[in-house]
């Protein structure tokens, strides 16, 4: 294991200035995440337009620097994309921070791809791995317009 | 007092973690475990192993004395009166929800009064909600000052004729606070009120006098005095145990049984439903012989010297809040560091070697009252070192480093 590879720059950049940060106007989705065993919680706003595109997406919470950089990398990676797509980007996520897998789809350019890597330290530490998924898992619950809140324990 | 000595008798302590010695700062979650109580376990089971109190060959019998021994030595290190007032359960939770669900059955009704603290660890509130969703009783908070200690004038005010028990921590598990339960405890009996001590942290820590206390029920777990997990006990007074129904039903807790009715043997068997972690509350006892080898006022006087260096060294780390000031308070310090996340705290300190805890301790309620949503926390045990606590201040200066900043 090695420190930094866990808290690489971006991440302790985006730790410390979250992008996206705060609600945004006319959102038509919106989900909360919570995890009872560290006490995170994330809400995940989002402009979905006609064409179901992400329009706008933008969160608010608290948690630490991994899951705030996450959730703040995972905002400026979706916005823009169709609903698809980003649901695509969320799944190639997850199997990288639990299994160790690539990044594959050509969705994402070289510079989101770099992003979106520097979250894969995150699966030598097992305990905190749930951390950085929160805020995709709620993402999800957004794009799937669902308003219930989603309690992730692992 | 020899501490690297009591150390060596920890084999935990010869494994390396991250390849650094470990320093386990983590013995408010569970303790770690002296060789005695380790091989105790697997001796018995290679030995000695029977079920208790069932059958009449020898293996049994032996079984049966040594199960009764360790009731024995806990009545001893408690100071109760009869080793009938000593029940054997799975830990302090199981102690509490016992209490909460005999008690309960017969002295709770709709608009009755349950009184516990701000400082209560989940498991001294959730079993008193269960009786507010059940019977319609209504739980009140006493508050806490900002050091962490219990307003005591202010628990009095709470009490009233419908007041029924009052659920109290000996000690708490995130600002380390002593709480005077024996006052609070006179208070209320002046009122005719019963009082439960969850005693689950201050068994460890400090020395236990049911009688001098006067408590009405105590809560302990094993796990935490350098015992096995698994086994708990609760102390009742002998009064209440008798008028109290039985908990869990099976075999082992009855008197008679027939088609139509069934009576129940007298306490303590009649809470001891089904076949009781044997090897567990056999090798529990070597974990309070163990504590008596030290001597539970060198482990005080151990403890108090750590506590006091430590909150003198991290208090020079401009960083770092000390949560809570209380005016007794024992080898238990929650922090906070300025623009860290306690989680990410855990996770570099680890990196060290140094084990702490980090999240809400299951007190939500206490953070909730101080604003914070998480905090990290050191706890100490026998076997630490004033270089654990060397250790643990250098790991934290490493935690700014790591996030670079100044």
């Amino acid at each position: 294991m090695n420190l930094k590879e866990l808290y690489q720059d971006i991440i302790l950049e985006h730790g410390k200035s979250p992008r996206n940060f705060g609600k945004c106007n006319g959102h038509n989705h919106e989900a909360k995440g919570y995890n009872p065993l560290c006490g995170d919680q994330v809400q995940v706003y989002l402009k979905l337009n006609n064409e179901k595109n992400v329009e706008e997406v933008t969160f608010e919470g608290s948690g630490c620097a991994i899951s705030i950089a996450s959730t703040s990398i995972m905002t400026e990676l979706v916005k823009g994309k169709s609903l698809e797509t980003a649901k695509k980007i969320v799944n190639e996520f997850l199997s990288m921070v639990k299994t160790g897998s690539e990044i594959k789809t050509k969705d994402l350019n070289e510079d989101q791809k770099t992003k979106i890597m520097s979250l894969s330290g995150v699966k030598q530490y097992p305990m905190r791995v749930k951390c950085a998924t929160l805020s995709w898992h709620t993402l999800v619950s957004a794009l799937d317009g669902k308003k219930k809140r989603l309690i992730q324990r692992n | 007092m020899n501490i690297e000595n009591i150390k060596l008798q920890f084999p935990i302590f010869s494994k390396k973690i991250n390849g650094k010695p470990l320093v386990y700062l983590d013995s408010s979650n569970s303790s770690q475990k002296p060789i005695s109580v380790i091989n105790k376990l697997d001796d018995f089971y290679k030995n000695e192993f029977s079920n208790v109190g069932r059958s009449i060959h020898s293996l049994a019998v032996n079984a049966t004395n040594k199960f009764e021994e360790t009731r024995e030595s806990m009545k001893v290190f408690i100071n109760a009166n009869s080793k009938d007032e000593i029940i054997f359960t799975k830990n302090a939770t199981e102690s509490i929800n016992l209490v909460a669900t005999t008690f309960g059955q017969h002295n709770i009704k709709k608009g009755d009064e349950i009184i516990i603290t701000e400082l209560e660890h989940h498991s001294n509130y959730v079993p008193w909600h269960y009786l507010r969703e059940s019977k319609g009783a209504i739980i009140k908070f006493a508050p806490i000052n900002e050091d962490g200690d219990i307003l005591i004038n202010e628990l009095e005010k709470l009490m009233s004729s419908k007041t029924k028990i009052i659920a109290v921590t000996h000690l708490s598990n995130v600002t380390g606070t002593i709480v005077p339960v024996k006052e609070i405890i006179e208070i209320a009996h002046k009122k005719n009120i019963p009082v439960l001590v969850d005693g689950c942290q201050s068994a460890p820590h400090i020395k236990i006098d049911v009688k001098d206390l006067d408590c009405d029920f105590y809560a302990i777990s094993g796990h935490k005095v350098y015992g096995p997990t698994g086994v708990g006990i609760l102390y009742g007074k002998k009064k209440w145990l008798e008028k109290l129904p039985p908990y869990i039903g099976g075999g082992g807790m009855i008197n008679e049984v027939k088609k139509d009715k069934i009576s129940y043997a007298q306490a303590p068997e009649k809470y001891e439903a089904g076949t009781m972690p044997t090897a567990e509350v056999v090798a529990f006892n070597e974990s309070i012989k163990f504590m008596n080898s030290i001597g539970i006022e060198n482990l005080i006087e151990h403890e108090k010297k750590l506590t006091n260096y430590a909150l003198e060294k991290l208090k020079k780390i401009n960083s770092v809040k000390i949560i809570g000031n209380p005016k007794n308070k024992a080898g238990v310090i929650s922090f906070t560091i300025k623009e860290i996340h306690p989680h990410d705290i855990a996770t570099i300190l680890d990196e060290d070697g140094v084990a702490i805890r980090a999240g809400h301790h299951c007190c939500q309620i206490l953070h909730e009252k101080l604003n914070l949503v998480a905090t990290a926390r050191a706890s100490f045990g026998i076997y630490n070192t004033i270089e654990d606590i060397d250790i643990l201040c250098k790991a934290i200066e490493n935690c700014r480093k790591v996030f670079d900043l100044k």
